[in-house]
């Protein structure tokens, strides 16, 4: 089967972002980009349900700025077959990503698709979601295992009292979570590999979508600073600052 | 046009995290309407009529939203949704789950995880990990939003009087059915709601030596959570994991326990009361968001902090 993976650029998740002097938004000038670690995540199920003679082919696909390619070519060397960047540099908001995402599952009919369960920017965690109430598939959110089986997948959900699988009929949406995976590392030679695998830049326009915001952001700030306390010597102290000074025991 | 809250239950009882949902709509201003979506929730129901500032409590019995899927909930939510300005959910994994699902069929952007209102269209919300807090202004017709419980003070859960109404199913389409649940039982309190967390991270090795910090969260009727390492490393369950990606916490004392302090661990806890770090690495950043901070070998300084309590 066809498994359609969704990738997105983001700040690297080791920088730490900081706000404009102007408080219009973060700050991404120079700032080191990656593929989002759950997208990473994502790549990393596909390939292997590819390795294990689940699905036959990867789609990768982003959207974004032309820079946005880099992504692609990284989840090309990690083991998906193709690529499609809908290249665009309109502000993104979910509902705008995930009518595109629509369109190129209409055009590739994948049976399974793959996002990470939210970008590590805007932490908004829709867009797997929403794709899955517009191409009337069934969702398994925060995935930490995938079993396809026949016409079904069962999805197991990390939810906040534990664990809980649902059985979806397929095609089917998967949102992943940190435990479905560890990704591997891109080896040289695919690297290289990669640089050859088929790379098509489409505009939304192409796919008949249009780009629209109804979100403004009014002001970005950064938040409240929270200042390093003292060091206590001993337990004891410990027991007694929190007993007398934080009134908290 | 009033707000519309979804409840999270159990069929039982009430997620204490709808309280926190609807101080939100509270802040937002007008009439609120609670949703029951699940089956046999009758009970859940007459507890969501008794919390302060209710008006009317829907009810949607139907064997479609036992387990409250994302895709018999979010389509039910999107078709009662249409008559309401706001339709507001906690951000727990249900409302994470179904909402955005809403959303998309109402042809609306969605605003995940407010910590504050501004008005009735701006709210704020962390980014980036919550190192940036943003204020967004929607322009759509209905706003869709999840709340982030640690924004809110509940409102009461007594003293109401809403009048409970049942509303029809909206057809189960049958692509999803629940197959199963591993649910984590303890008497201890949940750590969403709790008043002390007691956190443990890297350092504490294994899953047994969890047992320390089980010992002093009893003493203290506290709950107990963890990094994202010690979940990784399988010390303990996912659903112990406080960080940009499990739980926000907001406690009024937190204990980081051999927990290093990794942007997205502060993330989940930076804005409790008061904050204790354990850690035997006194350059660990946790040190930097810590009101007291003991540098010390957890392993001698857990158990004496148990014996001392």
């Amino acid at each position: 089967m066809k498994v359609l993976v969704a990738v997105k650029r983001v700040i690297d998740y080791n920088v730490k972002a900081r706000v404009k002097a102007d408080n219009t938004d973060v700050d991404l000038t120079n700032v080191k980009m990656a593929m989002n670690p759950f997208c990473e995540i994502a790549v990393e199920e596909a390939v292997r349900l590819k390795e294990k003679g689940v699905a036959t082919e990867i789609v990768v696909v982003s959207i974004g700025p032309k820079v946005a390619q880099e992504q692609i070519r990284t989840a090309l060397a990690l083991g998906a077959d193709r690529g499609i960047l809908i290249e665009t540099d309109e502000k993104l908001e979910s509902l705008s990503v995930a009518k595109a995402l629509k369109a190129v599952v209409d055009k590739e009919e994948p049976q399974l698709v793959i996002l990470g369960k939210q970008s590590i920017d805007n932490d908004n965690n829709q867009t797997g979601q929403m794709l899955g109430a517009l191409t009337g598939f069934p969702q398994g959110t925060f995935a930490s295992e995938v079993a396809v089986d026949g016409e079904k997948v069962n999805v197991t959900r990390e939810i906040d009292g534990g664990l809980r699988t649902v059985a979806l009929s397929l095609p089917a949406i998967v949102t992943t979570d940190l435990r479905l995976n560890e990704p591997r590392y891109a080896s040289l030679p695919n690297i290289m590999k990669a640089k050859r695998k088929p790379l098509e830049v489409v505009v939304p326009a192409d796919l008949g979508v249009e780009i629209k915001s109804t979100q403004t952001l009014v002001k970005v700030e950064a938040p409240a600073e929270r200042s390093a306390g003292i060091k206590v010597s001993s337990v004891d102290e410990l027991i007694e600052k929190l007993k007398t000074e934080a009134k908290v025991l | 046009m009033g707000i519309l809250v979804v409840a999270e239950h159990d069929n039982a009882s009430l997620n204490g995290a709808t309280l926190n949902a609807i101080a939100a709509a509270a802040a937002i201003g007008g009439d609120i309407d609670v949703l029951i979506a699940g089956k046999g929730c009758g009970a859940a129901a007459e507890s969501a009529s008794k919390i302060a500032g209710v008006a009317k409590v829907l009810v949607a019995d139907d064997a479609a939203y036992e387990y409250q899927l994302g895709e018999t909930v979010g389509d039910l939510v999107a078709e009662l949704g249409k008559g309401y300005s706001h339709i507001l959910a906690a951000a727990t994994t249900t409302g994470k789950d179904f909402l955005p699902r809403t959303a998309a069929l109402l042809d609306v952007n969605m605003i995940s995880e407010i910590t504050a209102v501004v008005s009735a269209d701006t709210f704020a919300r962390p980014i980036y990990a919550g190192n940036a807090i943003a204020t967004v202004q929607s322009s759509d017709a209905i706003k869709v939003i999840t709340v982030r419980t640690t924004g809110f003070d509940p409102v009461a859960a007594e003293g109401g009087s809403a009048t409970v109404e049942s509303i029809a199913a909206v057809a189960d389409k049958g692509i999803s059915a629940f197959a199963g649940e591993e649910l984590a039982k303890s008497d201890r309190p949940e750590l969403a709601g709790a008043e002390i967390v007691i956190s443990g991270g890297r350092g504490m090795q294994n899953g047994d030596n969890f047992e320390m910090l089980y010992k002093v969260a009893d003493k203290l009727g506290a709950a107990v959570g963890a990094s994202r390492a010690a979940v990784d490393a399988g010390f303990v369950p996912n659903d112990m994991q406080v960080g940009q990606t499990g739980k926000i916490v907001a406690p009024n004392l937190y204990v980081a326990i051999g927990i290093s302090g990794a942007i997205q661990h502060l993330a989940g806890m930076k804005d409790s009361k008061v904050i204790v770090a354990i850690n035997k690495d006194e350059e660990a950043p946790i040190f930097s968001v810590a009101d007291y901070g003991l540098v010390a070998d957890l392993f001698d300084a857990v158990p004496e902090l148990e014996s001392k309590l």
